[in-house]
């Protein structure tokens, strides 16, 4: 078999001393989608963060490889420049650098060389078209005073720029009105379609309606208790998590 | 594991070095250090004073030795006024080409960016080495409109004499403080400037002064007069190589905005760490004029920096922009302050500032509103980042309002680098060093428009110089 793209063995992961994740295995394949669903608080971000590698999360045990590297110790710098990336649920606001800017440095650091501005501008230009954003948030500051819809499509304009290996998408289409989450959803497919892996974190089924799933997992108290296909997400979706463990429980 | 570079080049092509090359000792005549009238007779001497500016300077130095130091502001205890030479005169008589400048001195300015920078975008030059101007030269279409800018020796004895004489220290007179009183004693250099009525100065005018001799001061005097309806924009810069000896600068800035002229003052400081910087600047607005400041405070080991204001006309206006950063064994003490003197005047004041590696930054504003001040406006804002818990940084607004209709507020903001947000920016492939500097660049911004663009670029890269390795 071939070498999955994001390998994640026996992960427990804590968050100011209380355990959140204890025991997850995943792996993704390149080019696959999956979608990882459950029910609130059950440590879904976490995971992601953890896989990204935020400093607040702790790792206490397992490990996590990226394209056959063991990442668990890398900063999260290094796992961007390896080609991981995740669009946050509430992205930070940084005022002093405009959006323009800011993805042009990450560019930058990500190829390892400077952008060509003349270049970088017209691909930032035809990506913010995609998304059916306005120029105008190029010149604004990274987030400040964006909607949380717009929040969120500068996060996919970043995931179009950067063209990392995995995106990790959590809730990216929470706060989205029906024809932004068709955008941004087909902002997604495209960069899908590259052959690029994805894993998404949702509650609804309009984001996935566009695009091609491969598995579905359900995490509940701090492991993945069932994977399935997209038939796993659509009977959640229409009969929730709590019938779901009630199932679990009668069997 | 790919090693990646992600230093961007303009960090790299950057180095403060270029501030701290010293030129060999190269003075042809400097004073015994210490203070006494002989002195002060001798500096007057060396400098063909008119009579009663060597009366002036003898009277100073009285005052300087009947005054107290401040009782409040940073310790000065480092600074022994005995131990600091307060003239020292460069080998080289004033120029008007730089091709007549000796080649250490010319070098120096040079590396500093500023013949080149005279070339491209400014109207006039002038240049001070120590406690003299080695160079002063004005383009001719300005010098055409009748606009003045010389050094103020030269207008001392020049057709603007009783102009000089009339205004010199009449803002800032010896007995305000201290290290006034010491500069009308020993004040040297600097420059003098007369835009003529109705004339504006469509591009700026630069001064910059440096400071090589160790265990110096440096004491130059800026006369500035624009006259009724008249615009300049005026850009001051400062650098010293870096010695084991305090330094002393304690220059003077007196500015006379006319009725509806607008006068911009831009200055970035970026003294070497041993320096005490003790500057006074001053500037008193007329009617309808505009008096906008734009200060940048880097250097130095201590500074004293409070740029004052009077709205002595109806309907005139100020506009601070400051921006201050202290490191390693910086404290600096900066603000502003301002006189609503007539009605309907407006005062905005709006400054950052940043400390980290032990810095000491504090920010002082004083907003004073006299009886006749009714329907004044002002606004003052700061704002202060620290970046780790050995630093320090302190507001101390004063407000003295003497009138009941007047419009004042005060915003003061400290905060921290949130990890979050650098967290976010490594997620996108940035250092740990690189967004810090990121997310202070930002900070600076607002303060970085408002710079000419080379002070602008100088102060992004000093940013990130300063940054760099703070983690730890």
């Amino acid at each position: 078999m071939k070498k999955p793209l994001l390998e994640i063995h026996d992960l427990a992961v804590s968050v100011d001393d209380k355990l959140i994740l204890n025991g997850v295995d995943l792996s993704i394949q390149k080019g696959e989608l999956h979608v990882l669903m459950g029910p609130n608080g059950t440590g879904k971000s976490t995971l992601v963060s953890a896989v990204m590698g935020d400093p607040r999360y702790a790792v206490e045990s397992g490990s996590i490889s990226f394209d056959g590297k063991d990442i668990t110790d890398e900063s999260a710098d290094a796992r961007a420049r390896l080609g991981v990336f995740l669009s946050f649920q509430a992205p930070e606001e940084i005022p002093g650098i405009t959006l323009e800017n800011f993805l042009r440095t990450a560019a930058g650091a990500i190829e390892g060389k400077p952008m060509r501005v003349l270049a970088f501008q017209k691909k930032l230009k035809e990506q913010m078209q995609v998304l059916g954003m306005d120029e105008s948030y190029a010149s604004r500051y990274l987030n400040v005073g964006f909607s949380g819809g717009e929040k969120k499509k500068a996060e996919i304009l970043q995931l179009l720029m950067l063209r990392p290996k995995l995106a990790m998408l959590d809730e990216t289409d929470s706060g989205l009105d029906v024809d932004a989450v068709k955008t941004v959803s087909k902002g997604i497919r495209a960069y899908h379609d590259e052959g690029n892996s994805i894993l998404i974190i949702t509650h609804n089924a309009k984001i996935l309606e566009e695009l091609d799933v491969d598995y579905v997992h359900i995490l509940e108290n701090g492991r993945i208790t069932r994977t399935g296909g997209r038939e796993l997400a659509d009977e959640i979706l229409q009969t929730g998590f709590g019938a779901l463990q009630k199932e679990a429980a009668d069997a | 594991m790919r090693s990646f570079e992600t230093e961007k080049t303009q960090v790299e092509e950057f180095d403060r070095s270029i501030y701290d090359i010293k030129d060999a000792a190269n003075a042809s005549f400097e004073v015994n250090s210490g203070l006494t009238p002989a002195i002060v007779q001798k500096i007057s001497e060396e400098k063909h004073d008119p009579e009663w500016m060597r009366l002036f300077r003898l009277k100073a130095l009285q005052t300087y030795n009947e005054m107290p130091l401040p009782s409040w502001g940073p310790p000065l205890d480092g600074l022994d006024i005995e131990n600091i030479v307060t003239y020292v005169r460069p080998n080289t008589p004033m120029r008007g080409k730089w091709s007549d400048v000796p080649d250490d001195i010319k070098n120096t300015f040079e590396r500093l960016g500023i013949p080149k920078a005279e070339r491209l975008s400014l109207a006039g030059v002038g240049a001070q080495y120590d406690s003299e101007v080695v160079y002063h030269n004005v383009r001719a279409e300005v010098a055409a409109k009748g606009v003045v800018y010389t050094d103020i020796e030269s207008a001392l004895t020049g057709p603007y004499a009783e102009m000089v004489r009339k205004h010199f220290m009449k803002l800032v007179p010896p007995t305000d403080h201290k290290f006034a009183a010491l500069h009308g004693a020993v004040w040297s250099g600097g420059s003098f400037v007369y835009v003529p009525p109705g004339v504006s100065v469509e591009i700026p005018l630069q001064s910059y002064f440096r400071l090589n001799a160790p265990g110096a001061g440096q004491f130059e005097h800026t006369l500035i007069i624009v006259d009724k309806g008249a615009y300049l924009h005026f850009i001051e810069g400062c650098s010293a190589p870096k010695y084991n000896v305090a330094n002393l600068h304690a220059g003077c800035v007196e500015l006379f905005v006319g009725e509806g002229a607008r006068l911009r003052y831009s200055t970035i400081e970026n003294w070497s760490k041993n320096m005490y910087n003790l500057n006074t600047k001053r500037a008193r607005v007329e009617k309808d004029g505009i008096m906008e400041w734009v200060s940048g405070s880097f250097g130095s080991h201590t500074s004293c920096l409070y740029p004052m204001t009077i709205l002595k006309g109806e309907n005139s206006r100020m506009e601070f922009t400051g921006i201050t950063f202290a490191g390693n064994g910086q404290n600096l003490d900066t603000g502003a302050k301002v006189v609503h003197a007539a009605p309907h005047t407006t005062s905005h004041i709006s400054t950052k500032s940043i400390s980290r590696d032990g810095g000491i930054s504090t920010f002082r504003s004083a907003v004073v509103a006299a009886p006749e001040a009714v329907g004044s406006k002002s606004a003052v804002a700061c704002e202060s980042l620290m970046i780790d818990d050995r630093s320090r940084s302190d507001t101390i607004p004063v407000m003295d309002i003497r009138c009941d209709d007047v419009d004042v507020g005060h915003e003061a903001k400290i905060g921290r680098i949130s990890e979050q947000a650098i967290f976010y920016l490594m997620s996108r492939g940035l250092s740990e060093d690189d967004a810090r500097a990121l997310i202070v660049g930002g900070f600076a911004e607002p303060i970085a428009k408002e710079l000419p663009l080379e002070y602008a670029v100088e102060m992004n890269n000093l940013i990130h110089l300063e940054m760099k390795g703070s983690i730890g």
